[in-house]
């Protein structure tokens, strides 16, 4: 097991180090990024296996005392929702192959390295048994976001990445601070010791570090008031490298939120949090219907997507922490997907402007199709995962008795749906566009269309694995809700 | 701990918040850098008094200083300086394209403008 949680920051990093050495050899290049992200993947797979068979493994680094030294905690949160991210990361690597070599595609030399490293910062984050580290794991995905974001040095991916740097910094120094204020307080950062020295503060000082954490995750997140770097920032950047921010980087910090708010019992902040998920619904999805490009419709509707989990997090209730738990997992491949679609329409016709494109279900039934499955399953369709993820949320917020919040959520899908027929209308039926109006698309081969167009259906195949398997699905998720619940299991795994 | 420390906290957060609200990325990046020394700062704050120096078999361990935040501290400027430099060489290139290291107007706002003024011209 040790080996196996190891695995999944090493295996990355060590890819990321060779493929920067071989960055003038394509092919071994490409082949050690994959097999680097591969196994980080097939790892974190057979992580879970062992995690849910023998309990929670916790991994000293150096061997250190876990007061002193960094521990790695595989508990069940972090073993459902590694296999999923690692995953994703894999397929989007395989998109990109298949895309750089077009121009539209990231520059070879440094998209792969850069997001092995992304999926080690992934790992760590979501692996990390101290505050400290999760910091520094947090760094190591936003350094590498950074580059990925602004690497082709494009006028409009400087202006926002500016937005996106700045931000981010400001987020990352309020972590600084809120470290400092933890350790004054409780002189630890270890999470295990937290759960024990967090409840004997007084109340005032336990709220504040909430209140401070829930800035800091949230900012990462894109809760409401804190959104408005990410509908300017994503869209800019090539395909690929939207797709894995849009379905990773917001969810590493509401992962974190649940992580930090459920462990630490910050049941007071669940008000707050309720009114700024219901905000942040209804803001993003009514954001995402005044826009007229596929990418900034998206964009918004990750925002709106965050309202739900954070929904999910504030009820403080066991089936609230599980809706929010089935959530997180069935959104991070459906929102990927569908940002893998936009690619496609992109490569296919050169823009991803609703006004400017149409026709497309005729002439290419494939992307139509790969595209209406995650849609629908955005909307919160049955037999979709976003039916089930969306159900458990709201049945949750149903049982505490919380009408406005939940009446929230369901105008939200609603306006999801609508906004999900604005993109059908505008791209896949109508009139073919006129091909003088549009850019000339980038030239692509057979090889690289396929490539692409394998990984996109791996992912949606992904995304339906999880609606099957559902309820499965569920059950694990209700069990990692119980042991974030319980802080007494935690610290037990950690401390003896 | 001691009240010089705090005031120098308190003064760094100051001049940083107020340098990052500015238009111009240098200043940005300057805000940046004083608001990560105060953090730093508060990180060794939060470790407890001055004591001497933490090595091992050389100073007793009651005297010593906690090594424990001046490691994150470390750890903090490392990854503090490295952003500093990725800022600058951001702010280099935004020179190179438009000619000054100005913070543009946001997107959405430009268009909210947009729309404004075309109403009030219809009217």
């Amino acid at each position: 097991m040790t080996t196996l949680v190891s695995l999944t920051i090493l295996a990355p990093l060590l890819a990321a180090a060779g493929a920067l050495a071989a960055r003038r050899l394509p092919i071994a290049r490409d082949v050690l990024t994959i097999i680097g992200l591969g196994v980080a993947a097939g790892a974190s797979m057979f992580m879970l296996n062992g995690v849910h068979h023998d309990g929670t493994h916790v991994v000293r680094v150096g061997d250190w005392d876990p007061e002193l030294g960094i521990v790695l905690v595989a508990d069940l949160f972090a073993s459902l929702a590694l296999p999923v991210a690692l995953s994703l990361i894999f397929i989007v690597e395989l998109f990109a192959i298949g895309q750089r070599r077009t121009a539209w595609g990231a520059n070879p030399e440094l998209a792969g390295p850069l997001l092995s490293v992304l999926a080690a910062g992934v790992s760590l984050a979501m692996l990390t048994g101290d505050l400290f580290t999760l910091f520094v794991a947090f760094e190591l995905i936003l350094v590498s976001s950074y580059v990925l974001l602004t690497h082709q040095g494009r006028r409009g991916q400087i202006q926002s990445g500016m937005t996106y740097v700045a931000m981010n910094l400001f987020a990352s120094t309020l972590f600084l601070f809120g470290l400092a204020f933890v350790y004054a307080a409780t002189g630890t950062v270890n999470l295990a010791l937290l759960t024990e020295r967090i409840p004997e503060l007084s109340s005032g000082v336990r709220i504040g570090i909430g209140a401070w954490f829930f800035v800091v995750f949230g900012s990462k997140a894109a809760v409401f008031p804190l959104f408005s770097w990410l509908p300017d920032s994503y869209p800019t950047a090539p395909t690929t490298i939207t797709a894995i921010f849009a379905g990773l980087l917001t969810k590493i910090g509401i992962y974190s939120m649940i992580r930090f708010h459920t462990l630490m019992g910050m049941d007071e902040l669940g008000p707050v949090m309720l009114i700024l998920a219901g905000l942040t619904m209804i803001i993003g999805a009514v954001g995402a219907l005044a826009q007229g490009n596929v990418k900034r419709i998206l964009s918004f509707h990750i925002i709106s997507q965050i309202g739900y989990m954070l929904m999910g997090l504030g009820l403080f209730t066991a089936a609230g922490t599980t809706g929010a738990i089935l959530f997180l997992l069935h959104h991070m491949p459906v929102k990927t997907v569908l940002f893998l679609v936009g690619g496609l329409i992109e490569n296919d016709q050169g823009t991803s402007s609703l006004e400017r494109s149409g026709g497309l279900a005729r002439r290419r039934p494939l992307i139509a199709a790969l595209f209406a499955i995650p849609a629908l399953s955005l909307a919160g369709l049955p037999p979709f995962s976003g039916f089930i993820a969306k159900l458990s949320v709201i049945s949750a917020g149903v049982e505490s008795a919380h009408p406005l919040v939940v009446t929230a959520a369901l105008v939200a899908g609603a306006l999801t749906l609508l906004s999900m027929t604005k993109i059908w209308l505008g791209v896949f039926w109508g009139p073919d566009p006129d091909p003088d109006a549009l850019p000339d698309t980038p030239t692509e081969t057979k090889a690289n269309r396929r490539l692409m167009r394998t990984a996109t259906a791996l992912a949606v195949a992904g995304s339906i694995f999880i609606s099957i398997f559902a309820g499965t699905l569920f059950d694990l998720s209700e069990r990692a809700a119980n042991d974030l619940r319980d802080a007494e299991v935690y610290r037990e795994a950690v401390l003896s | 701990m001691s009240i010089s420390l705090l005031l120098a906290i308190g003064g760094l957060t100051t001049v940083g918040i107020y340098l990052i609200t500015a238009r111009s990325l240098s200043r940005i990046i300057l805000g940046f850098s004083l608001l990560g020394h105060a953090a730093v700062l508060a990180l060794l704050t939060a470790g407890g008094p001055a004591g001497e120096a933490p090595l091992a078999n050389q100073n007793d361990a009651e005297t010593i200083a906690n090594p424990l935040p001046q490691a994150l501290a470390l750890t903090a400027i490392v990854i503090s300086f490295g952003l500093t430099l990725y800022l600058l060489a951001l702010a280099r290139r935004q020179q190179a394209l438009t000619g000054d290291d100005l913070v543009e107007d946001d997107l959405e706002d430009l268009r909210i403008a947009t729309l404004a003024a075309n109403e009030e011209d219809d009217e």
